[in-house]
């Protein structure tokens, strides 16, 4: 069943058409990795599935809600469903690890503190730290910082987890943990995973299907197996990660013109 | 030829588009603070942060500035041998002008500056999109708590700058003017009527608003790493100076037609 809908969204940053009329379409449970080259709009498809952008002309449709559409008072109310782990992790400087996680339980349920500090050491469970709630985030190694951004996310339990660059910045082996990690919440507790990523490994990891933004669109998308020898000279010189092809030839002859 | 003209246009329409968004933060500030409770602890903890901590600096500038004032107004007024009237010249000067004024220069520079400084660090790390998508407005979470805690705090370091820049002016009078303790005091109580004292205060909530909504905009508007912080810093500064002596004047000149 289809969960996120987007339907021909354009999106201009500045002087920029990030997003030129890009369409596609993500099935409940699964995990869909979007890859593209630095600037592409990766991190702002992100953001339009969470309303905090919205888009200039189209529509992003989230579990039959038009959050494109969205009033703030009832976007707030939906972000319950989602969870979103940003690239250097974002945890707030002023709090510490428990008050990170136990961020969305302070400010909008009135359980008790033993409940909500369960919470939290269950979530810090899940992804595989524990007594550390007393530490603050300038404490922490950067794959640690994310690990509890993770658990931040997970807080509320959300049907929707999106990742942005979760590897980025991280030692190979910190980046490993971080893939197990997606792969063990999508397979435990059933989350629909969204990933924006440029990390080739990472991508045939943890992809059930992978979709590639190209200059403002989804030029190809489908399962991993699909990305593995693709035929289209875009996709291919991305994928193999090769400095000679279409998109750098588009890159210099841009820049001569 | 057209290019001052251009500059011009650009510039209004950048001051417009800027007093239309701070405007509408405010109206955010006041929404959310009638529609959420707000969160006690963090008031007080801004209330620390605002008040208590700047005490030091408010002290020591509103002591400096009562004994300077003094010995200069009563150097001036040695001339026509008027020097027992420094103290009382002097309070209303600053119970009107000085000490709201200057209390709100200091807290500008000091807090208003870390207002921006931490939010646009914030932006800039992506913490704001954190707590959005954490389900947490940030006016209310972030705007709010500071909003109501310059709000009350301005009035009171106020009413303590006023005290000692009197004290500071009596030590002055004492040691420079010749004068005795009871002729500075007494010359003040003549002078200085309630109403002069409430006519400075009733300006200092807004000066307190000031501050809290241009730190918390121009920690919102930050973009560009770490020079973008001190661009953001350097800005909330500036205005704020700015924007409080401007609102000084009008207030100032409203209150006067209104309550002389």
């Amino acid at each position: 069943m289809e969960i996120i809908t987007f339907k021909d969204v354009y999106k201009k940053l500045g002087d920029k058409q990030v997003l030129n009329g890009m369409n596609l379409t993500i099935r409940e449970g699964e995990i869909m990795v979007i890859i593209g080259g630095s600037g592409e709009g990766k991190s702002v498809t992100l953001k339009h599935i969470m309303g905090l952008m919205k888009p200039d002309a189209g529509e992003v449709w989230v579990n039959n809600e038009c959050v494109s559409s969205m009033e703030e008072d009832s976007l707030y109310k939906i972000l319950s469903n989602f969870g979103m782990l940003f690239q250097y992790a974002a945890l707030f400087d002023s709090l510490n690890v428990r008050e990170n996680v136990g961020f969305a339980l302070d400010e909008h349920t009135d359980l008790s503190d033993e409940e909500k500090n369960r919470i939290v050491a269950e979530k810090l469970e899940l992804v595989h730290l524990s007594n550390i709630e007393h530490m603050m985030p300038s404490e922490l190694s950067g794959g640690m910082k994310k690990r509890v951004g993770l658990a931040r996310a997970m807080a509320r339990d959300p049907q929707i987890l999106l990742y942005d660059e979760p590897t980025t910045g991280l030692d190979p082996i910190n980046a490993d943990v971080i893939n197990n990690l997606i792969i063990e919440l999508n397979e435990k507790l059933g989350v629909t995973s969204i990933v924006v990523t440029h990390d080739m490994q990472s991508v045939f990891k943890i992809a059930h299907r992978i979709a590639m933004l190209y200059k403002g669109k989804i030029i190809k998308v489908g399962p991993k197996s699909e990305f593995m020898d693709p035929e289209d000279p875009v996709v291919r010189q991305f994928v193999r990660g090769e400095a000679h092809g279409p998109i750098t030839d588009e890159i210099s002859s841009s820049v001569l013109k | 030829m057209l290019k001052p003209i251009t500059a011009l246009g650009q510039n209004s329409m950048r001051l417009l588009q800027r007093t239309g968004e701070i405007s509408e933060l405010f109206i955010q500030t006041i929404h959310w603070t009638f529609k959420s409770k707000p969160r006690f602890r963090h008031v007080i903890q801004q209330m620390v942060y605002f008040g208590y901590e700047s005490t030091p600096i408010v002290l020591l500038t509103a002591t400096f500035i009562g004994m300077i004032f003094v010995l200069q107004t009563g150097y001036q007024l040695s001339k026509f041998g008027a020097t027992i009237y420094a103290g009382g010249i002097s309070a209303i000067a600053f119970a009107r002008e000085i000490g709201p004024v200057f209390t709100a220069w200091a807290i500008a520079s000091r807090v208003g500056a870390s207002i921006a400084a931490e939010i646009g660090t914030m932006q800039v790390t992506e913490q704001i999109d954190a707590m959005k998508t954490l389900a947490t407005n940030p006016v209310k979470y972030l705007v709010v708590p500071r909003f109501l805690a310059a709000i009350i705090m301005l009035p009171i370091l106020t009413i303590l700058a006023n005290l000692v820049g009197i004290l500071g002016g009596w030590v002055v009078a004492l040691t420079n003017l010749n004068l005795t303790t009871q002729i500075y005091f007494s010359n003040i109580q003549d002078f200085l009527e309630p109403k002069e004292f409430f006519a400075g205060l009733i300006k200092t909530p807004f000066f307190g608003m000031l501050i809290a909504l241009i730190g918390c905009y121009q920690g919102f508007k930050t973009w560009g790493g770490a020079e973008g912080v001190g661009r953001a810093t350097r800005n909330a500064v500036v205005s704020s100076t700015i924007l409080i002596i401007l609102f000084d004047y009008i207030m100032g000149a409203f209150i006067l037609a209104l309550w002389k």
